[in-house]
């Protein structure tokens, strides 16, 4: 992989990263307020189902995730693993499109 | 200071072991005397290297107790744990023989993340001219004391991990470059360091900087390489 490749990479994933740390507050924050009082699922459902707004949210997290947890794991095994070129590029990459996959289903679910 | 000292001292190649020597104890005693004793008195084929013996030279750093240290300025008051000590060569590098290591890697980085000074001038332009105070000058200030005694590389996790990554003297030697109005092949320098055998490698542990007994900060020397390398390619520059 080329020095600029890498270099957007890196980007990317510090990018992402401060994204992460956005949503992962508005997620927490939104359990703990959500949940005062009890909550059932179809109350959630409820309010999240043909949310504009939730649904973007969420795709926004779930795209962030698919970016960053995979340039992670690439560095994880290059680290640990002594896991380099391209197949461990690959399998990362292959790690990310299933976490958007996934993440996608389960935010189409609750918000569509 | 009239008891001695228990002193493990690394003999042999990567498959050697700990030898123990009985050292006296002296006021203001540095763990390079202590080498240089058993050197003289008891064993005069222990290898070690040392030049100077003030701080300049960056030859004599050794694995003292667990850490690297620069052997000629530590104290042994300051290192020794119930009057032992014990004393490995550097990490990362391969030992040639007991306290020595084969540093070619080490200064190799250096030239493969584009060290040397490549000039823009020729002897017939005038001096080029550098205001002490401007930012780019206070940079190379804050980095240019590295003496490439390989402390800061035998220390790094990522150097172990990741044997191709240039490591922080490297890194830091090209960021005083980077920051050199004189210099040029500025777009080869900053490709040489990004990626992930270069700057981008670094997980900001700052052992390295914990580390220097200049007292410098390669940490901050990559940083501002992530910087710089981020800035190019954004501009499609690198």
């Amino acid at each position: 992989m080329s020095a600029r490749s890498e270099t957007m990479l890196w980007i990317a994933q510090r990018a992402t990263a401060a994204l992460l740390a956005l949503c992962v507050l508005v997620h927490l924050a939104t359990m703990i307020v959500a949940v005062r009082g009890g909550l059932t699922a179809t109350e959630i459902l409820g309010r999240t189902r043909g949310n504009v707004g939730w649904a973007m949210f969420y795709g926004v997290f779930v795209l962030a995730v698919a970016i960053h947890a995979p340039i992670g794991l690439r560095t994880v095994a290059g680290e640990w693993l002594q896991w380099r070129g391209h197949a461990a590029d690959a399998c990362c990459a292959a790690i990310g499109v299933l976490l958007l996959a996934l993440g996608g289903l389960a935010v189409a679910a609750v918000t569509l | 200071m009239s008891s001695d000292l228990d002193v493990d001292v690394w003999r042999g190649d990567a498959q050697g072991a700990y030898r123990r020597y009985q050292v006296p104890r002296q006021d203001a005693q540095t763990v390079l005397d202590v080498v240089t004793w058993i050197q003289r008195r008891l064993d005069p084929t222990l290898a070690y290297r040392f030049a100077c013996r003030v701080g300049m030279c960056g030859s004599c750093a050794m694995t003292v107790n667990g850490k690297a240290r620069w052997s000629c300025r530590t104290h042994v008051a300051k290192v020794a744990q119930d009057n032992r000590l014990t004393i490995a060569p550097l990490a990362n590098l391969p030992i040639v023989r007991d306290l020595v290591t084969d540093m070619r890697e080490f200064f190799d980085k250096w030239a493969r993340a584009k060290g040397q000074f490549s000039p823009t001038a020729t002897r017939r332009d005038d001096f080029a001219r550098v205001v002490p105070t401007s930012p780019a000058r206070m940079e190379i200030d804050a980095a240019i004391e590295c003496i490439g005694c390989g402390i800061c590389y035998a220390s790094c996790d990522v150097v172990a991990w990741n044997p191709a990554y240039l490591g922080p003297a490297a890194l830091n030697r090209a960021w005083t470059l980077i920051n050199d109005s004189r210099a040029g092949d500025q777009a080869v320098r900053l490709a040489a360091v990004a990626g992930d055998a270069g700057c981008h490698a670094c997980h900001t542990q700052s052992t390295c900087t914990e580390r220097c007994p200049k007292l410098l900060s390669p940490t901050a020397s990559i940083a501002g390489l992530k910087r710089a390398t981020a800035r190019a390619a954004l501009k499609g520059e690198l």
